[in-house]
């Protein structure tokens, strides 16, 4: 879908992917009575070595999207296509390879390290699982390693997760990542419950890391500045769909699609002056259900620019300009 | 005109199992009438402990408000009897929290929340409160107010919550809301409704307000003055122009050169603070910002400096080297 030179073969590619997730009612004869439509249809490719920003507001689909693509959930429709094979239909055991090679960093790191493991522990654990490193000095070794490649003492390893602070925990759920020696990292608001003057630290361990180990990242975030600063392209998900897609700088300079510009005037900038000169109008309304989305344009009842063919036509996700791709039909 | 609020000396500090907390050390300011002033700093810098200070609504034990004296409308609300200060609080001081959730009554509908309000402090009767509570309701923007009053709040979702919140604040005409971190769960586009909302009701209404907030962006849209706090104090205070452009304390430096800007192409490398915030239970007698600054002295170590005025611009800055401290210069080396 995204234009590619010819034959680079994209780490990632995402073919009308969905995700619904069914609702249930009754405990006993339980049946289905509807279901939520989290991802509902995305093309999508990621490059080798390319950070690619997906962000949007809660309930958007880019969390799911993230766990789809590490396999986490078994998406209902499409393909994922990682370095060529089909990965969306694989079974358990075929996945062990992949996990291997695809890593997570959640947002919380309080959740999510074990309070009961040390780090040391806490690291050595996926290689054990993987097979890397058999012998446990050399494996104590790589653990002292990664901690200093991570930026924490050494001696950090004797430590429980509650003896750290929320940064120096962020550095071990990255050290945790790094353990397997993967290619490809999601990295799911890694940094959203940090505080400013730890997110910086945090965001440039991230881009250090991406380039020592040749890393490729998708990198979902709902805060904007922090994914201008980071990715090479950006992808705007709005109730399931891709809106807008294109490299970093021309998405935020010039955006095409609606959402996408409401989205960027709603985002105060840290600067009174230049906050004194923008007028803007907030969005109306709220983000409709994903479960009752709505016909045609799932972004046409708040949009300023919808026509009478919006509420009718879901309109596809079309190159305008070079690599720029946007999913509305009153733009050109 | 004598400023609404003024905050002198406050000190609020928690016993903890690792020893006495000293959360809000000290501060001092004011709030004109009418006037937005924002609260800015991040975790554990007290900005939350000093607001629910001014309101006498530190839990005791573990907290304790140690000294200081809040003058509010000519009345230090720090001597008020525990009946006056109830009073105060929700009648001539409204507050927004974070959590809609957890600081609406999940039991009782919005309608009662509001009625309840207006029935304490106003001594309104039932159809008096209720009348005036669709009105508020429709103040907030809530479209078809009579159905809501009639509904819970997890029937709502987290921006109608927070509109239900500042109409409850708003709802016995107070001088002053407090809004601590008031759309931070909240997604943008929906942040940027509920701080149109309440900055043109505050406009609107006349009604001062007070931001607590941990985001620049925000402060920068919204607030005239800002105080910026860290481990306790505030360490630099001023217009919001001069606290942006102008500052002249270290912390507020580093943190606007840390933040990643929208406005902004990409840049290479962020300037992150190094080091992390200090352990509140172990602050010695120098300035806590000491371990992080670029800009440090041995004079730093041994004493704690002041909030003293940058030129006579109304900007204050807690630093002994306050004067040297600029966006463009690096801090020349000091041995």
């Amino acid at each position: 879908m995204t234009a590619l030179d010819e034959g680079e073969r994209p780490l990632l590619e995402v073919r009308g992917l969905k995700m619904h997730f069914p609702i249930t009612e009754g405990i006993v004869l339980s049946h289905k009575i509807g279901e939520v439509k989290a991802v509902d249809g995305v093309d999508l490719t990621i490059r080798r070595g390319e950070t690619l920003g997906l962000v949007g507001e809660s309930g958007c689909g880019k969390t799911t999207m993230g766990r789809c693509i590490l396999r986490l959930e078994k998406p209902t429709e499409g393909a994922i296509l990682y370095d060529g094979v089909d990965i969306a239909g694989l079974d358990r055991r075929s996945l062990v390879g992949l996990r291997r090679r695809i890593q997570v960093i959640f947002q919380d790191p309080y959740s999510s390290l074990n309070p009961r493991q040390k780090v040391g522990s806490i690291l050595s654990e996926p290689m054990r699982v993987h097979g890397i490193e058999p012998d446990a000095k050399r494996r104590e070794a790589r653990v002292k390693e990664l901690l200093s490649i991570c930026g924490l003492n050494p001696n950090f390893a004797d430590r429980y997760p509650h003896e750290m602070s929320g940064g120096q925990r962020q550095r071990v759920g990255i050290a945790r990542a790094l353990a397997v020696d993967p290619e490809f990292i999601v990295c799911d608001e890694a940094v959203s419950a940090l505080d400013v003057s730890i997110q910086a630290q945090i965001i440039n361990l991230l881009e250090d890391l991406r380039e020592k180990f040749n890393l490729t990242y998708l990198f979902i975030a709902h805060d904007l500045s922090v994914v201008r600063h980071l990715c090479q392209r950006v992808a705007v998900m709005y109730l399931g769909h891709v809106v807008e897609l294109a490299e970093c700088d021309e998405v935020f300079d010039n955006p095409l699609h609606p959402y996408t510009k409401a989205l960027l005037a709603a985002v105060p900038v840290p600067d009174p002056t230049v906050e004194a000169d923008r007028t803007f109008q907030p969005l109306s309304g709220e983000v409709p259900s994903p479960i009752n989305p709505p016909k045609g344009c799932v972004f046409h009842p708040r949009c300023p620019i919808a026509v009478e063919e919006c509420r009718q036509l879901i309109p596809e996700l079309r190159e305008l300009r070079p690599g720029h791709w946007a999913a509305c039909s009153q733009v050109a | 005109m004598p400023p609404l609020l003024e905050v002198r000396n406050l000190r609020t500090e928690f016993r903890t199992g690792a020893g006495i907390v000293r959360a809000v050390d000290g501060i001092s300011y004011s709030v004109d009438p009418g006037e937005t002033v924002a609260v800015v700093g991040e975790s554990g810098s007290g900005k939350s402990v000093g607001a629910l200070s001014i309101l006498r609504l530190i839990p005791s034990p573990p907290g304790r408000i140690v000294s200081g004296e809040v003058m509010f409308n000519g009345r230090d609300l720090m001597k008020l009897s525990d009946d006056d200060m109830r009073e105060v609080r929700g009648g001539e001081i409204g507050m927004v929290f974070q959590e809609p959730m957890t600081s609406l009554n999940p039991v009782l509908s919005i309608g009662r929340q509001i009625t309840e309000m207006l029935e304490q402090h106003r001594g309104s009767d039932h159809a008096a409160a209720q009348k005036r509570a669709v009105e508020l309701l429709g103040l907030v923007g809530i479209a078809d107010p009579q159905r809501r009053l009639k509904q819970y709040p997890h029937q709502l979702s987290g921006g109608m919550r927070q509109r239900v919140m500042i109409a409850i604040a708003l709802a016995c005409e107070p001088k002053l809301i407090i809004a601590d971190e008031p759309t931070t769960a909240l997604d943008v586009t929906i942040q940027a409704q509920i701080l149109e909302l309440m900055q043109s009701l505050t406009h609107r209404l006349g009604v001062a307000l007070i931001v607590i907030t941990h985001n620049l962006g925000i402060v920068a849209r919204y607030a005239r003055r800002v105080n910026v706090m860290y481990a306790g104090r505030i360490v630099e205070s001023g217009s919001a122009p001069s606290i942006y452009h102008t500052p002249h304390h270290p912390y507020t430096m580093a943190l606007l050169k840390s933040v990643p800007r929208l406005d902004r192409p990409r840049q290479a490398r962020l300037d992150p603070i190094e080091g992390s915030p200090p352990d509140l239970t172990r602050l010695g007698a120098g300035c806590a910002f000491r371990p992080r600054c670029r800009f440090a002295v041995e004079r730093c170590a041994i004493e704690a400096p002041p909030l003293e005025p940058i030129g006579d611009s109304g900007q204050l800055a807690a630093c002994f080297r306050s004067r040297e401290v600029s966006l463009e210069a690096e801090p020349e080396a000091v041995a």
